[in-house]
């Protein structure tokens, strides 16, 4: 029988021909990361050695650099512990970025992969062909054998169809997946793999095959995962450690369901709070004039090339509006110096924005920009959940980076395509 | 342990985990995880740790523990929660749960068939879940008892699965 590209992987990784979903099967991991903090498992399992040290990617992204003694002396014993278990991909602030962003840049995901990692955006790397998830009390096991235990999900599938407008139009990655929450709902994906496919797939950049992936994990997904084409190919291009081993579904495999969702003349879309499925076109809600007091350009879901792009093209000469602060801060270092290369800093600058280095701190209320109460954010990040971003008593709008710098200018939320 | 009886505390759908252990609180290192429980649901239901009792139980609606990847399961551990039931679950937090040994069980329909403070008794084990005080019955999906989480579970957790096979390598 067919098999689909989650069952093609596990059965890889598990040493067997063929895998059913439903079954369960011990796999090796291709790579993991050692995440700030997550060393203290190591310590709680008495872990001695590692399963690769190499195969094992260390960074802290999440409050870069620590904001308190408590989160410095983490870091203290983090580095010791990088150390000690020779791991030599270590990204200390300063060559550093946010997890999701290091795995592809710096090569460690290849088609075919089987990653496992804590924090729960680790399905990004599905937009590269790879079956990855996350996991967060098994991460001393993985780290130490470079193995688990999965149930193979069942798998559905997304197909896009239509024209799809893109960063020239101001309708991305962000507003297909948040419209695919709102019109499906955060359960559709629950425990599946979630394939996605159609010609609009492969006209996406892969920045924006990126945050559909990454937000897989918002419709529950186990799995995020995209065909390898040639543009995947080419992004990973001289980066790639480990050669690829695309791997794509059988004609004959099984899908619980195929979904047909068409892009054509689709508006962007946000989501409004508590939750990410709460998504809306835009257009609905300009009449509103919902005013915002701080709005965010950044994260891992939006803090790349193509979506600091857009929002310079509509800060370009412009200014925040004056009761706005929009903070910018790119998913890596690396980013960070392709931004300002490519004068786009500088246009940030004018238009009074603040910008960061790269961390997630914005996106979960960790530090640079809490929200105090009564406060109304637009953010380019992946969860509004109620407190997420500081006070309980503010409200998170998600949406796309051009649509958060055009309610930047306006001071409400407002249609990018008015920009156009 | 794999039979629970006790009181029953009623969530919604979509409860997720940046409401069972907000951000603010669970990334001051050092903290307690008693006292980082104290926060637990303080965003949507401010003060119903403070009125947990040891061995209550959980029923929820759809999608419970969804979001972040953090440890949640701990804070209900922390609390003395005896076992959390829901219609579904995300895959991380039942993860998460199993792998420190702490109690879950998805029961599709359970969050129609209980009212707050009834009281529940389930078999994690069978999957039997019985609402005492309407004498609703019904039965949820309990693991296959050779699948690798529930031997994890029976071994007390992750920790105690991977440290008993590293004395045997030993050995």
């Amino acid at each position: 029988m067919g098999m689909t590209m989650a069952e093609k992987v596990l059965a890889e990784h598990s040493g067997k021909k063929e895998v059913n979903a439903g079954q369960y099967v011990w796999a090796h991991i291709d790579g993991t990361a050692l995440l700030g903090g997550s060393h203290r498992r190591l310590e709680e399992y008495g872990v001695e050695k590692l399963f690769n040290p190499d195969r094992v990617y260390a960074v802290e992204d999440h409050l870069a650099p620590p904001p308190t003694v408590g989160a410095a002396n983490t870091m203290v014993e983090m580095r010791r512990a990088v150390k000690k278990f020779g791991i030599k991909n270590f990204f200390e602030y300063g060559r550093h970025g946010i997890l999701h962003e290091i795995f592809p840049q710096y090569g460690y995901v290849s088609p075919g992969d089987l990653i496992v990692s804590v924090d729960s955006h680790t399905t990004s790397y599905g937009c590269f062909n790879a079956a990855s998830c996350p996991i967060n009390e098994e991460a001393a096991y993985v780290l130490a054998k470079g193995r688990l235990w999965f149930r193979v999900p069942p798998s559905i599938k997304f197909v896009l169809t239509g024209e799809y407008p893109g960063p020239e139009k101001f309708v991305v990655g962000k507003d297909i997946i948040l419209r695919i929450a709102a019109e499906y709902g955060t359960e559709v994906g629950l425990y599946k793999s979630v394939e996605f496919e159609g010609p609009v797939v492969h006209q996406m950049s892969i920045d924006s095959r990126f945050t559909i992936a990454n937000m897989g994990v918002e419709i529950g997904a186990k799995f995020a995962i995209f065909p390898c084409d040639d543009k995947t190919l080419k992004y990973l291009e001289g980066k790639m450690k480990r050669p690829p081993r695309p791997v794509s579904a059988d004609p004959d495999a099984v899908y619980e369901t195929v979904y047909h969702l068409n892009v054509t003349d689709m508006p962007p879309y946000i989501a409004r709070p508590h939750d990410p499925s709460n998504g809306v076109p835009v257009t609905k809600v300009e009449a509103e004039k919902i005013k915002v007091d701080q709005a965010f350009i950044g994260s891992c879901t939006n803090g790349r090339m193509e979506d600091f792009r857009m929002a310079a093209k509509i800060l370009k000469g412009r200014k925040v509006h004056p009761d706005v602060r929009l903070i910018v801060s790119p998913a890596s270092q690396l980013i960070w110096q392709d931004c300002l290369k490519e004068g786009l800093w500088d246009i940030f600058a004018e238009a009074e924005a603040l910008i960061t280095h790269s961390t997630c701190g914005p996106c979960f209320g960790g530090h640079l920009g809490l929200l105090g109460d009564g406060e109304v954010s637009i953010s380019s990040t992946n969860r509004n959940f109620q407190g997420r971003q500081g006070s309980p008593k503010a409200f998170v709008y998600l949406a796309n980076p051009a649509t958060v710098a055009a309610s930047a200018i306006e001071g409400y939320i407002t249609d990018p395509r008015e920009f156009l | 342990m794999t039979i629970f009886k006790g009181k029953v505390w009623k969530f919604g759908d979509n409860i997720n985990t940046d409401l069972m252990m907000p951000g603010s609180q669970f990334l001051q290192p050092g903290i307690s995880e008693k006292e980082a429980a104290r926060h637990c649901m303080s965003a949507n239901r401010p003060g119903w740790a403070e009125q947990v009792e040891e061995g209550d139980i959980v029923i929820a609606g759809h999608n419970w523990g969804c979001g972040s990847s953090r440890p949640a399961a701990r804070m209900f551990k922390a609390l003395g929660i005896g076992i959390i039931v829901a219609d579904s679950m995300s895959r991380l937090f039942f993860r998460n749960a199993v792998n420190i040994g702490f109690p879950v069980l998805i029961c599709p329909g359970c969050s129609e068939a209980f009212n707050e403070g009834d009281q529940a008794n389930v078999n994690m084990e069978t999957g039997e879940v019985e609402n005492l005080t309407t004498n609703i019955a019904l039965q949820g999906e309990a693991l296959p008892s050779d699948s690798p989480p529930a031997q994890i579970f029976r071994a007390g957790g992750l920790k105690k699965l991977f440290q008993k096979e590293l004395a045997e390598k030993k050995v």
